[in-house]
This record gives C-alpha cells, sequence and structure tokens, in this order.
C-alpha cells in the first residue's frame, strides 16, 4: 500500500493495464451486491467446510465463482486451486476488491496456514489432494498446536503418535484448537520420537476429524462465544502418508506455518484489509463528531501506527517476492500488529461509551470484538515470545 | 550499493567523533567535508544534470540521510541539497539553474528562514515584504534558521500585499544580522533580524504572493529527509545501544542475558522497522507522486520523531550511567533527536496533517 491522500483516486489512474481491466469487469459482472459491504465481522465470513451453511445464496454464488477463477488463493498455483498472481497482480486484484468493497469470498486456516505450509514441504501429490478442497471451500481445517502443557513452550507438545507400521497410532490432547468442532480436518503436532531433543521428535501429520477416537469440547471465551475448543485424540489411526515433510522434522514445518500464521494475524492487527477505514472516520460515526481531545489524540497516533504498520506488511510481502520471506521478521509484525489492534479497539470502546457495554446492542458486537482482540497478543505466539525472537534471532542476544 | 557507499564513507568522513571535535571547537561548518560530499554527486542528489547534479530522486537523498544521521554527519545536505534544491526546480529560470548548479557543485548553501515563533507554523509569517518602487523592503525576524549561521544564501518567507513570498537573497546583505544560536546539538542555527533589507523581483522565487507553489514542494522534501536522518540516527543510537549490552557485565554475565533488557531493545528494533516502512515510502511516493505525497511525509516525519525519541531515551537507559556522561556519544544522538523533532514541523503538526487527511 502506498499511503495517498485520496487512495481511490491515484489507483484509478495507475497502472491501468490489461489484467486490472479484465478484472474489474469481471468483478462488476460477479460480484454480487450483497457481498460488496466489506463486512469482516465473524458472522459475515465464509468459512466453507462441509458442514458449511451459507448465509445466503449470494454468499455460496460469490465462492463458487470466485474458485472457479482460483479467486480465493489467487496467489497459489493454477493446478493446487489458485490464480497463479504474481505479486505485482496480487496488489491489483486486492486494490480491485478494495474498490467495490468486496467481502472476502472464503477464509480459511487451510489458505492462512496448512496451504502455505503444503505449498512449501507437500509432495506433488499431497498438494494436488488436498489444496484444490481448500482453494474450492469444500473441506475446512483446523490446527492442533497447543497443548494444556505446551502454550508458549510448543515444543513441548506431549501428544503421542505410536509407530505402528502402515500407521501412527494417536493419544493426547490439543487446546486452543480454533472451530475444531466445525472443521473437517486437522493438522497436528505430534510427538513421534520420545528419545530425541524436544523439537526433533515431532511429526505434523495430517487427520480426518471424522475419525474414531476424535472428540472435540468448546470453550466459552470472555467474548460470550467459542471460537476456540479442546480436542481429544483417543487411539487414533493415522496412515503413513498423512505427513508433512520428513518424520521427525515437523518443528521444520511447525515454524514455517507459524510464520505465516503471524504474519496473517498482525495483517487483522493494522486494520487495513477490506479499505483499511481511518480510526477517525470510524470514531467520527460513533460520537458524532471527534470532539474528545483526549481521545482524538490517542485516535491519531493509533491511526499513524496503523498505517506505518501496514506499509511494513507490504514492505515485507514484497520482500518475500524477491525471494527474502519475513522469516525471523514476522515476529516483529505480529507483535507491533496485535498490540495495536487491542488499542484501536480499546478506542472504540471508549468511542462508544456505553452505548458500547451491551452485548448485541446499538453498537452490534462492538464489545465481543473489543474482548476477542485481547486473545491477539497470545494467540500464534505471545507478544513476549515475539519480543523473544527479535531478540535472540534478530538482533543476536544470549537466549 | 548508494547506502553500503554511503556508509562506508561516512564511518571514515564523519563519525560522531568528528562532531565531538567540532563542537569543542566551537564550529559549526565543516567546508572540507561538503566539498567532498559535493564531489560525490551528494549535493547534488536533487539537481538536474544539465546543472551538474546526479538527480538521483527523493529515495536516494533519504538514503543518504538515513546513513548520515546514523554517524550525525555535520553537513548542510538538507536545508540546500534537499529544501533549496527542490524549492529552485520548482522555478524554471536561468537565475534558478544557476543557483542549483553551485548547489551542486558545493559551492553554495542555503538556510530556510520561516519560523518566527517557537514552532514550525509557516502560514503564521508576520515578517513583511513591502513594495518599494520595483522591489520590496523585509523587515522583521525569524529563528531556528538551521544551517543559518554559516549558510551563503538565505531563503526567506515574507508577507506581501496579498500573501507570501519567498526571497533568495544573499546572507550578507545589508540589514541582514545573523546571531548564531548555541544550540544543543552543537549544529549551526541562528536568529535572523531583516532591517529593511532590499530585495529586488530577481529576489522572488516563484510568484510574488505564491510562495507555497515553491516552498511546499520543499518543505515536504526536508521534512522526509530529516524523518530519514531521524531514523538513522535512531538506528545509530540503537546499534550503539545493542553492542553495549553485549559487553557490560553485571552479576557476572552480560547484560544482553536480562530478559528485561532483552525485550526493551526488541520493542525498539520493532519501531525501528516500522518507521523504516514510513520512510521508504515516503521517498518512493515524493518520486513518484509528488502532489499526493503529503500524508506519506507527514506520517514519516510523525513516526520518526516517536522512534527516535524512544531510541536515545532507551539508549541512555540501558547503558545507565555512563550514558548520561558527556564523554560517551549517547548524548550527542539524544540532542540531536531533540533538535530534529521541532524542526520542520513537530509531531503534533504533523499528527495533525495525517488526520486531517484521514478524515479526522
Amino acid at each position: 500500500m502506498s499511503v495517498e491522500t485520496t487512495p481511490d483516486a491515484v489507483r484509478e489512474e495507475t497502472a491501468p493495464d490489461a489484467f486490472r481491466e479484465e478484472l474489474r469487469a469481471w468483478l462488476e459482472e460477479n460480484c454480487p451486491q450483497e457481498m460488496r459491504d466489506g463486512k469482516m465481522a465473524e458472522n459475515s465470513i465464509c468459512w466453507g467446510g462441509k458442514n458449511w451453511q451459507f448465509t445466503s445464496d449470494a454468499q455460496k454464488q460469490w465462492l463458487e465463482r470466485c474458485a472457479a477463477r482460483g479467486y480465493t488463493v489467487p496467489t497459489w498455483p493454477k493446478d493446487y486451486g489458485g490464480a497463479g498472481l504474481n505479486r505485482a497482480q496480487e496488489k491489483i486484484f486486492h486494490q480491485e476488491m478494495d474498490r467495490i468493497n468486496a467481502r472476502k469470498p472464503l477464509q480459511s486456516f487451510g489458505i492462512w496456514m496448512l496451504g502455505p505450509a503444503l505449498l512449501h514441504f507437500g509432495s506433488h501429490e499431497q498438494k494436488l489432494h488436498y489444496l484444490p478442497p481448500i482453494a474450492r471451500g469444500e473441506i475446512r481445517w483446523c490446527q492442533g498446536y497447543s497443548e494444556p502443557g505446551a502454550g508458549s513452550d510448543l515444543a513441548n507438545v506431549q501428544t503421542r503418535g505410536e509407530d505402528k507400521g502402515d500407521h501412527w497410532l494417536v493419544n493426547g490432547q490439543k487446546i486452543w484448537t480454533s472451530y475444531a468442532d466445525k472443521a473437517d480436518w486437522i493438522f497436528a503436532l505430534v510427538r513421534t520420537d520420545r528419545e530425541a531433543p524436544k523439537h526433533k521428535g515431532i511429526s505434523f501429520l495430517l487427520m480426518n476429524m471424522e475419525d474414531a477416537g476424535v472428540d472435540t469440547r468448546p470453550i466459552k471465551m470472555i467474548s460470550g462465544i467459542s471460537p476456540f475448543c479442546e480436542t481429544f485424540f483417543t487411539d487414533v489411526k493415522v496412515p503413513k502418508d498423512q505427513i508433512v515433510g520428513e518424520e521427525n522434522r515437523g518443528w521444520d514445518v511447525a515454524k514455517y506455518l507459524l510464520t505465516h500464521e503471524r504474519e496473517m494475524i498482525s495483517g487483522g492487527g493494522a486494520g487495513l484489509s477490506g479499505g483499511g477505514r481511518a480510526l477517525g472516520a470510524v470514531i467520527n460515526d460513533t460520537m458524532e463528531g471527534l470532539t474528545d481531545a483526549t481521545l482524538r489524540a490517542d485516535a491519531m497516533r493509533c491511526e499513524i501506527d496503523s498505517l506505518a504498520i501496514g506499509l511494513t506488511l507490504e514492505r515485507y510481502k514484497d520482500q518475500a517476492e524477491a525471494g527474502q520471506g519475513a522469516g525471523d521478521a514476522s515476529a516483529m509484525l505480529k507483535y507491533m500488529g496485535t498490540e495495536l489492534n487491542k488499542q484501536r479497539h480499546e478506542l472504540m470502546m471508549t468511542a462508544g461509551g456505553s452505548d458500547a457495554l451491551e452485548w448485541d446492542g446499538p453498537l452490534g458486537n462492538r464489545a465481543g470484538d473489543w474482548l476477542r482482540t485481547k486473545a491477539n497478543s497470545i494467540e500464534g505466539g505471545t507478544s513476549e515470545v515475539m519480543l523473544s525472537i527479535v531478540s535472540r534471532r534478530v538482533l543476536g542476544l544470549p537466549g | 550499493m548508494l547506502a553500503d557507499m554511503a556508509r562506508g564513507f561516512l564511518d571514515g568522513a564523519a563519525p560522531v567523533a568528528k562532531l565531538r571535535k567540532m563542537r569543542d571547537a566551537g564550529d559549526t561548518q565543516d567546508s572540507a567535508l561538503w566539498k567532498e560530499m559535493a564531489d560525490m554527486g551528494w549535493a547534488g542528489v536533487l539537481v538536474p544534470e544539465a546543472q551538474g547534479g546526479s538527480d538521483m530522486g527523493y529515495a536516494a537523498a533519504n538514503v543518504l540521510a538515513r546513513e548520515m544521521g546514523k554517524t550525525l554527519a555535520v553537513s548542510p545536505f538538507i536545508s540546500s541539497a534537499v529544501i533549496a534544491a527542490t524549492a529552485l526546480r520548482q522555478v524554471a529560470d536561468a537565475r534558478a539553474e544557476a543557483a542549483l548548479a553551485r548547489i551542486a557543485a558545493g559551492e553554495a548553501t542555503y538556510a530556510l528562514a520561516v519560523d518566527e515563533g517557537i514552532k514550525f507554523d509557516p502560514e503564521a509569517t508576520q515578517m513583511t515584504a513591502r513594495a518599494d518602487g520595483n522591489g520590496f523592503r523585509l523587515s522583521g525576524k525569524k529563528q531556528f534558521v538551521v544551517d543559518g549561521a554559516m549558510a551563503d544564501r538565505l531563503l526567506v518567507l515574507a508577507r506581501t500585499d496579498n500573501g507570501l513570498t519567498l526571497f533568495d537573497i544573499p546572507a550578507d546583505r545589508a540589514g541582514v544580522t545573523r546571531d548564531r544560536t548555541n544550540m544543543i546539538d552543537a549544529r549551526d542555527a541562528a536568529r535572523i533580524t531583516f532591517d529593511d533589507v532590499e530585495a529586488t523581483g530577481e529576489d522572488v522565487l516563484g510568484q510574488v504572493d505564491q510562495a507555497m507553489t515553491v516552498l511546499k514542494p520543499a518543505l515536504m522534501a526536508g521534512q522526509g529527509a530529516l524523518a530519514a536522518e531521524m531514523t538513522g540516527l535512531a538506528a545509530g543510537a540503537f546499534d550503539m545501544t545493542v553492542g553495549y549490552l553485549k559487553e557490560r557485565k553485571q552479576f557476572g554475565v552480560e547484560i544482553a542475558r536480562f530478559q528485561a533488557l532483552q525485550h526493551r531493545a526488541a520493542h525498539l528494533w520493532c519501531e525501528i522497522e516500522v518507521t523504516a516502512s514510513a520512510i521508504l515510502n515516503a521517498g518512493r511516493m515524493m518520486d513518484a507522486d509528488p502532489e499526493n505525497a503529503a500524508l506519506a511525509v507527514s506520517l514519516a516525519k510523525a513516526r520518526a520523531t516517536q522512534t527516535a525519541t524512544l531510541a536515545v531515551q532507551e539508549g541512555v537507559q540501558m547503558h545507565g550511567g555512563i550514558g548520561m556522561t558527556d564523554a560517551y556519544d549517547m548524548g550527542f544522538y539524544m540532542k540531536r533527536a531533540r533538535v530534529g523533532a521541532e524542526w520542520l514541523g513537530d509531531y503534533s503538526y504533523h499528527a495533525e496533517q495525517v488526520a486531517a487527511a484521514r478524515g479526522f
């Protein structure tokens, strides 16, 4: 993103190349009007999956039309369900989607997390088998990482996979598995060598949630909803071909995936997706004029930081295109983005005053959204873990 | 790469030790260094090749400013090579071209005389340029004229009958009195009094009553470069601090082992990294779309001010007592950061610009 005074006007004039023209025409024809409200709230997201209930015909239509063009995962190769866009085209894609305020046709952990890991570590057969159903929104994935005894110390996972020749026999418990109760499959960190040092005995396994021995139990959170679950594995048989990467090298996959997860979480923090509506404008709406000088000053600072963090995300994406991934710096993006998002929601609560204190009150789910952000600086690695990663891996300070 | 080349040069030719030496001697100008910078094309970084410049653009100018910030190199780079050159480029006449050629050659240095009160506020200019025959008479006072005590020429903002007008006059013209100010950062600055100073129509840069056409791009260029310098300054202070954490021992171990300090250092690195993005964006926008670069520039200056302030505060704190001593270099970074924070608009000024552009 370039920060422009009049983003839309500038965008109209820049690079009106063939791709943009064609895309714009396609969007005009194919994006249903109901999907042009830019909504990103939890209840407007299309997550897909076998049990997905579309909230409207438009939502279904929008997903199907995008999936047919590879637009649910625009940068993935065409063979695997994507549109094969390069970075420049991807930018145009997002600009044009934002221009008409289009909702994302599909969001999922398959897209954000498993997909990138499979693209990097998976075999060609695995990619052909697992990626297209993700792109089409047919299979919904969840992430089995944390355990009661493995939070910040993630490599301490104890869920165990016993080698039974043609399969692993998996026993153990995961926690904070987002939407495990709604997911079709799970990618999980499982200890397959109990003798090896903790980072060297973990494998990255794919499991069908319908398999015998898999149970989930939702956890009610402070926001009133239950996006997280506990997931239990009792004698679950996992065929040997359902491993990503090498046996006992799952930590490499886990780390790679985490960098994507962190970038994804930080993007939400910058508040720049979906048109990047300025915080000041949001607050203005609520307060009918931002007359509170203290709130205004705080919101200005938050806005400045949002814009700068948004630019940083773009900069790292550009570098990724040039072959330099964000790598350890994704910890920086995650830390800065999530801390900012918490501030942003605190300010929106202040702006909402007592109206914001009601569940489903005049401001909708503002309180629920606010409470949800408190997990941002915990999930995917806490802010403190992020700072430790920066300290050790970027600054080279002793561990 | 330009940055590596600049770093190599500045580490040798303009380390902080040089600033210290100049301060101790009471010098605010390093003419030999500026001549070398001119020979490398830095003075003419924004001057067209036809006038002997290297014409590398704003992104490149910001790279140079950032590297100068790291070592606190003393030069009139921002005043002359960035602000004055940008102002002169807005005016397409032979006189301006000749002036650009002198800047590129390192033969003429400039200072921008805008501020009259304690805060940057060009629109509030009170200094007058009274019409007098074919010319003008300039009367009034300017303060915080950075590089103004030693500059050869002054860009002066004054009020004319129907607006503001920018003048380009020699600093030694009759009626100009310059008082060098003893600045905390040991850099050149002056309070300047104009007592019925004669100016001709030739001295007007751009059109009468239309100063902002010329001045606004020049200010944006200067603000962007200053933001880059401050980000370099933050990085310089940060590197020094991390180096110290790795070497200083307490309780029998390097203090870099303490998580409280690790996290402070890591947080500071994150802030610097985010600000660096805003600087890059500002340079890119100034090169590609200067008409719409105002938000990008103010964002950069606001972030740079915050980040540099944090970097020097954390620098002193993490150094402990030694960071408070004059013998140690950290203090130089702190003082320059404070001056940079005020020059060409402070945090509040630029935050308001961002707010206005973002619909607050």
